[in-house]
């Protein structure tokens, strides 16, 4: 009687076992098929651009697959996505990432949308020691914790706006005698693009006059504006996500701003070009990729093929540009699937090192890892909006409309 | 700060006429949604906490009629009329319900209310600012240093003439008497017929239109976004602090006063403007708590 218990308890606790054992590792890799994990924005206020990262995502795999799919140990595997949906707040995405991890047991992660996403499931992956490429988490300071197993396809924040300030440097004999005017939101993304400024200005002495914080519900910035005008400076540069390019766009012109160097963020996502047509003339405007690069591999082709690739699929969503975010969420697919070839392995530590030591070149631009995780390869882009509402890339200060010219 | 003292008083003291001009465009919407607030707190004893959502859910609606290609003299009462039903409805599925309750209760749903109306918009119009642009023209003075939008002045003539017919209606008409009177003594209003549940509901229904106004000026003069509500449901609690329940003027002026204030105080850092109302409302409880402790009593 006892010994029947016995082999019922240790059957029951083997079946157990056996099943949490089977249901880890046949999460990660079932059957024929790589299943990678990502909690992202698809409600709430990040919803757009988590949509255009979901579709990257799910653009990416499958061309992928259509081209064979992944070779690991001689077999091929397809790819997957497990996507749970964030609803926007960092404290549920740490939590969909432990459950990704632990109960669904993906050992290979795609990031989130943004960087404060990112920031709250970093620590997670890490804990676990699950590798994840993210492809929308641009904050410098991601990449100062000594994370191991984050790695990020696109260029950190510090990098946005320098450029234009070399350009502006370049309109003028001595550079020290241009007046900037500054106005940054205070999350944590837009206070590392801020960093990445000051510390260019400080590099050519350029004088800042005005450094404003502005509010995180930015609907009114005309203070911000009022000084500006009275101070007159030669560069404005304003960044605050999408609602602080509409903001801007839309009070520069009713304040009638004439400043001769415009430089903010956002412009794409905010659609200034389109909204305010008239004002946007002449902004600068720094993104990730832009789909006129001469850059290709051979899943996606050049950066025009993968374009002209995601239209065809997703047209209906995207009838005049397809976003940056989309482009470089695919690009972190591609990044997965070069990495378990090159590990030929499934273990997760040998395929975080396999990821660290990739250096390839994609349709969204060249990709090699630092050792803090971040793309070192790639540069961001500036382009300039023109009188017709479209975006032009500016390589120097020759290729730019200066001063900007707009008739209020 | 300095440098911001000097250029409002040496350098170009013009841009004080700037500030001023923004403080009372600002202060004319802070206006409408307050006294809504004012009311439906002094009536019906409801502090409601998505004040602000009700402002934001009048500026999409606007925004979309206005995506519609409708001009702004129909916009207007469109939006009055159906933030009006909007209202009723609200009272009836929600606020009908926790009449009598604890103060928490009031709270508690006005904040569900509030986070459900945002995630609603949100799912309809998607988390982009939006705006609405007439193309209207811009004045300007001083040699460009003062810029006057004529949609601002637009949106100020709108508030006043809204202002001004809700104080003739609350005064003036049956129903404005019944709600003041209902205000005053709601068991004696009904023992003069009055149907208080009606009152209630067209009070709640009211409050609603008033702040879908306020939504249309704020869509027309700034930029909306679906979580953006907080800033005028924080204001309208400052200015009704400040002002006391159930007094027009007050609420104007301190309206007013509250726009002055954060614009003066966004002069010198932007990110100040939204601290600015919390700081009035922690100081005007402060200064209150202090002079009424000289009245209280203990019973011995």
């Amino acid at each position: 009687m006892e010994i029947k218990r016995y082999i019922v308890a240790a059957g029951a606790m083997l079946a157990v076992s056996v099943a949490g054992f089977a249901g880890t590792a046949a999460a990660k890799v079932e059957g024929d098929t790589i299943i990678l994990g990502s909690s992202i924005s698809l409600t709430g206020k990040y919803a757009t651009n988590g949509l255009h990262t979901q579709r990257g995502y799910d653009f990416a795999v499958k061309v992928i697959n259509e081209a064979g799919g992944v070779k690991v140990g001689g077999k091929t595997y397809k790819l997957d996505v497990k996507y749970y949906d964030d609803e926007s707040t960092p404290a549920r995405a740490a939590q969909l990432a432990e459950r990704l991890i632990q109960q669904d047991g993906v050992e290979f992660m795609l990031g989130p949308y943004s960087s404060g996403m990112t920031k709250a499931i970093a620590p997670v992956s890490e804990k676990f020691g699950v590798p994840m490429i993210e492809a929308e988490g641009a904050a410098r300071s991601l990449f100062t914790q000594g994370y191991k197993y984050l790695f990020a396809v696109l260029s950190t924040t510090d990098l946005y706006l320098p450029m234009a300030i070399e350009m502006a440097a370049a309109s003028t004999d001595d550079p020290s005698k241009l007046r900037v005017a500054v106005a940054f939101e205070g999350d944590p993304f837009t206070a590392d693009i801020r960093v990445g400024v000051l510390e260019k200005l400080a590099e050519y002495k350029m004088q800042v006059i005005a450094d404003d914080q502005l509010p995180a519900d930015l609907s009114d910035m005309s203070t911000t504006l009022t000084k500006v005008k009275a101070l007159k400076p030669d560069m404005l540069i304003v960044s605050g996500h999408s609602k602080g390019a509409a903001t801007a766009a839309r009070q520069i012109d009713e304040m009638k701003i004439n400043v001769p160097i415009i430089a903010l963020t956002h412009c794409e996502a905010a659609k200034v070009q389109e909204k305010f047509p008239k004002t946007a003339t002449g902004f600068m405007c720094p993104t990730q990729w832009v789909e006129n690069i001469s850059k290709s591999d051979k899943y996606f082709g050049t950066a025009a093929e993968w374009n002209a690739g995601f239209k065809a699929e997703y047209g209906e969503f995207y009838p005049t540009s397809v976003p940056y975010q989309a482009a470089q969420a695919s690009a972190a697919v591609l990044v997965w699937k070069e990495a378990f070839e090159a590990a030929n392995s499934f273990d997760k530590d040998t395929v975080r090192d396999a990821i660290s030591a990739v250096e390839m070149e994609t349709f969204y631009g060249d990709i090699k890892f630092s050792a803090e995780g971040n793309n070192i390869a790639k540069p961001m882009f500036m382009r300039q909006i023109q009188s017709d509402g479209s975006y032009k890339l500016i390589e120097g200060f020759d290729d730019m409309i200066f001063p900007r010219k707009v008739n209020y | 700060m300095w440098d911001e003292l000097q250029l409002l008083f040496v350098w170009a003291p013009v841009i004080n006429i700037q500030l001023i001009l923004e403080g009372i465009f600002v202060g004319a919407i802070f206006a409408l949604s307050a006294y809504g607030l004012a009311l439906v707190w002094g009536v019906m004893n409801i502090k409601n906490l998505a004040q602000g959502d009700f402002v934001i859910a009048g500026g999409y609606m606007a925004f979309w009629l206005n995506s519609l290609g409708l001009p702004l003299p129909l916009i207007l009462p469109i939006v009055l009329v159906s933030m009006f039903f909007y209202g009723w409805l609200v009272y009836l599925l929600v606020i009908r319900r926790i009449l009598d309750q604890d103060m928490f209760v009031s709270l508690l749903a006005t904040f569900g209310l509030s986070l459900l109306m945002q995630q609603v918009i949100n799912r309809i119009f998607g988390p982009e600012v939006q705006t609405v642009d007439m193309q209207l023209p811009v004045f300007d003075a001083f040699d460009n240093m003062v810029t006057i939008p004529s949609s601002k002045l637009i949106a100020l003539g709108l508030a006043a003439i809204i202002a001004i017919a809700v104080v003739l209606f609350m005064k003036k008409s049956r129903t404005g008497q019944a709600i003041r009177a209902t205000a005053q003594d709601p068991r004696a209003a009904r023992v003069l017929g009055i149907n208080i549940d009606r009152v209630y509901a067209f009070t709640f229904a009211f409050n609603s239109a008033l702040c879908g106004a306020a939504g249309v000026l704020v869509s027309i003069i700034f930029v909306i976004q679906p979580f953006y509500g907080i800033t005028y449901s924080m204001g309208s609690f400052a200015i009704v602090t400040a002002a006391g329940l159930g007094n027009l003027p007050a609420v104007i002026i301190s309206a007013f006063g509250i726009g002055l204030f954060t614009k003066y105080c966004g002069f010198f850092e932007s990110a100040l403007e939204y601290a600015a109302p919390v700081a009035v409302l922690i100081t005007v409880l402060l200064w209150r708590q202090i002079t009424m402790s000289r009245n209280r009593q203990a019973v011995r």
